[in-house]
């Protein structure tokens, strides 16, 4: 077996759109047997039901397309991607939890696979009987507990609390549980999600930390992340998957430009997109972040000063003077985060030229690191004349917003908020004075 | 942790690939998990609940007062010439104890959804313990049928030692059938809700509330069909000393269950292999 690690050998996995609601109810099924009675009871048993159309039609996505490398032993390779480039079949996939639709894949050596910390934890059971049900779930030996016990106690920092039904947990209690017994885990090949470093800024740290540590060790690790910082720091090699296939292998920086290159190609790709509404008037046709010095940039920090550039085209005879032009960024989970407009800072542009570009400047970037979209709108009179939603995704890494060098992450709140502490002493509320 | 055996270990993964084998070295080696998750199903059964463990001593003991009052009194059904609440309730344990099992293992994939998307063991686990799980609840109301027995100063005959085995049928009969709908739930949810049904139906094809001598002889191989018929009159002959003892019926039941037991997991290998993309 030489010193591979893991090899995948063009995996390919196909899903049915839809395929959470796959499960019909037997009458579907039933009504097939009455056709053919055999045929269909084996269908209907082998799980396909009656679904000989769905076989036949085209309401499939292929995940992974064709997926081949190879994974040396004590090799630390990071897969990065984004939301919905095959990142999680691949880990899924790895982790035996589903199987390929074509191709396969070979591990050796003993493989333990994190795609969520806390899997199968107990409301009801205490902290205690937690770690033992969480470490059988994840397959650590009774005795390796019993011998590790106190020190993932004290890396969760829930000693006071480790005989009490986890259902009276904190949420941040219950993530560094969830953690600390999944960071006990030690297989020789790990495969894991990156998602997991969890709760405040503080055990973020710990939790990156530790996985340092564990690709220190000399362990093979395949990371799966949207953290470059994450990638960069603790993978020497990095897969680009983009639509299910693997667009760049080999060293981790060259992995990271290709892939913000990948999300900064967006611009390029806004005149395809089909799902625009509007006129047609006036036309975005593609939207750039830039410094205040205009360098395009892709990605842009917490607390930095861009412009986001928003190119146009005007179709002839359009002669309003009272465009406007809107901005609406969300977070990946779809919640608004600010809506921006010419409108509402009293801004007017006047007649349009043929091109060019409506410009916003956002001072101090007031957002954690995360990936948001960016949704964009023309009006006009009342009228729309262009939108797209989620036009393009913005990229913002860790800055430096306080000046203290911590920023929280998005899980607490979706901006920064400007602002200074100092202590007043000697003081009571008001209502309490006048009382005394 | 043991690296002899894991230098050893390749993973080799594969698309489905229609009838595998059982593999039951893999699911020896995860009988810490088995174990956890039987103890986990035991633990968190009876919490937050007043009554707790009285529940698993309550459900028998009224069923086996109703039976009482109206098949015994009302309907003069005849008992072999036990009393008929002893006569109900030896029948009544281990059929409780079946339909438990049997509900549970059924539920079993649906039930541990976010155990199977999140991480691998042998699929097989999550039905075992859960038809497990259903012994303490046995052994619980166990201790009220040695009181009855007491009671009505019955003295077990001396094949009382042959008990565990018609326990193990039980189980059998319960996990075969189980593995089967279990499979099937995570595709049908229909299975849910014909459960219930399927074990009052099973119910009456039992001999729980009436003697297997109901039954004429000519029919009596085609009734221990139903595997609960053997479990039924084991546990009378072996306990209250009624029926002839093993023969056709207890052979017959014993072969279908095997064979439930045999087919349902190889099927369940079988389905297992998509479960996590369609539960």
């Amino acid at each position: 077996m030489g010193d591979t690690a893991i090899r995948v050998e063009n995996v390919c996995k196909r899903y049915r759109i839809g395929q959470r609601q796959r499960y019909k109810t037997l009458r579907d099924a039933l009504f097939g047997v009455m056709g053919t009675p055999f045929r269909g009871l084996g269908a209907c048993l082998s799980g396909q039901g009656t679904s000989k159309s769905y076989q036949e039609s085209d309401n499939f996505i292929w995940a992974l397309k064709d997926v081949s490398f190879e994974v040396k032993r004590g090799e630390v390779i990071g897969v990065v991607g984004r939301n919905g480039a095959g990142k999680s079949t691949l880990l899924k996939i790895l982790s035996r939890i589903t199987k390929p639709t074509k191709g396969f894949a070979e591990i050796h050596g003993r493989v333990g696979s994190l795609l969520e910390v806390g899997t199968g934890f107990h409301p009801e059971l205490t902290g205690r009987e937690n770690i033992y049900l969480n470490g059988a779930i994840l397959g650590i030996k009774r005795k390796d507990i019993d011998r590790r016990f106190d020190e993932i106690v004290a890396f969760a920092e829930v000693e006071k609390f480790i005989d009490t039904p986890i259902k009276h947990y904190s949420s941040g209690m219950y993530l560094r549980l969830a953690f600390a017994v999944a960071a006990h885990l030690e297989p020789e090949i790990l495969l894991v999600d990156e998602v997991l470093a969890v709760g405040d800024v503080a055990f973020q740290k710990k939790c990156m930390g530790k996985m340092g540590d564990v690709a220190k060790e000399g362990r093979t690790v395949l990371l799966i992340s949207h953290n470059m910082a994450a990638v960069e720091n603790l993978c020497q090699r990095g897969v680009v998957l983009h639509q299910g296939q693997i667009t760049y292998i080999g060293n981790q920086a060259e992995a990271i430009a290709q892939y913000l290159k990948s999300l900064s190609g967006n611009a390029l790709s806004l005149m395809d997109r089909k799902d625009r509404i509007g006129s047609g008037a006036v036309r975005v046709v593609g939207i750039e972040v830039k410094d205040v010095h205009g360098n395009t940039l892709d990605s842009v920090a917490s607390a930095q000063d861009l412009d986001l550039y928003l190119y146009f085209v005007t179709a002839t005879g359009f002669r309003s003077r009272r465009v406007i032009a809107s901005l609406l960024l969300k977070t990946q989970l779809d919640v608004p985060v600010f809506l921006h407009h010419n409108r509402l800072t009293g801004d007017e542009f006047g007649e349009l030229p043929e091109s060019g570009a409506f410009v916003c400047r956002l001072q101090r970037l007031p957002l954690p690191p995360s990936t948001y979209q960016i949704t964009y709108s023309i009006l006009a009179d009342g009228e729309c004349l262009d939108g797209i939603t989620n036009a393009v995704e913005m990229t913002v890494v860790e800055g430096d917003f306080f000046g203290s060098g911590e920023v929280p992450p998005i899980s607490h709140g979706v901006c920064l908020a400007e602002g200074r502490w100092r202590l007043l002493p000697g003081c009571a509320p008001s209502g309490l004075r006048r009382q005394s | 942790m043991n690296l002899q055996e894991a230098e050893s270990s390749t993973i080799l993964i594969t698309p489905a690939q229609g009838w595998v084998s059982l593999h039951l070295k893999e699911l020896w080696e995860y009988r810490e998990l088995f174990y956890f998750l039987v103890w986990r199903d035991m633990k968190v059964r009876y919490k937050q609940t007043i009554l707790g463990v009285a529940w698993a001593i309550l459900q028998p003991v009224f069923t086996m007062f109703v039976f009482t009052v109206f098949f015994g009194w009302l309907a003069h059904m005849p008992s072999d010439g036990v009393p008929y609440p002893i006569f109900a309730y030896s029948a009544l344990l281990p059929w409780q104890l079946f339909v438990r099992s049997l509900t549970a293992s059924s539920n079993s994939v649906v039930a541990n959804e976010n155990l199977i998307t999140k991480v691998y063991f042998p699929r097989l686990v999550a039905p075992l313990s859960a038809t497990v799980a259903g012994v303490l609840d046995f052994a619980i109301a166990s201790v009220v049928l040695f009181v009855m027995m007491w009671f009505y100063h019955i003295v077990p005959t001396s094949a009382v030692w042959l008990l565990p085995l018609f326990v193990l049928l039980a189980i059998a009969t319960a996990l075969g059938v189980g593995l089967w709908l279990s499979a099937l739930n995570v595709q049908y949810r229909d299975v849910g809700h014909a459960i219930p049904f399927l074990t009052q139906i099973w119910l009456f094809v039992t001999p729980i509330v009436y003697p297997s001598s109901l039954v004429p002889e000519p029919w009596r191989i085609v009734y221990g069909l139903n595997p609960m018929v053997g479990v039924v009159e084991g546990f009378r002959w072996s306990l209250l000393g009624t029926g002839s003892g093993p023969g056709g019926i207890l052979t017959a039941s014993t072969l279908v269950a095997c064979a439930l037991l045999v087919s349902g997991m190889f099927y369940f290998r079988r389905m297992e292999q998509t479960f996590a993309d369609t539960v």
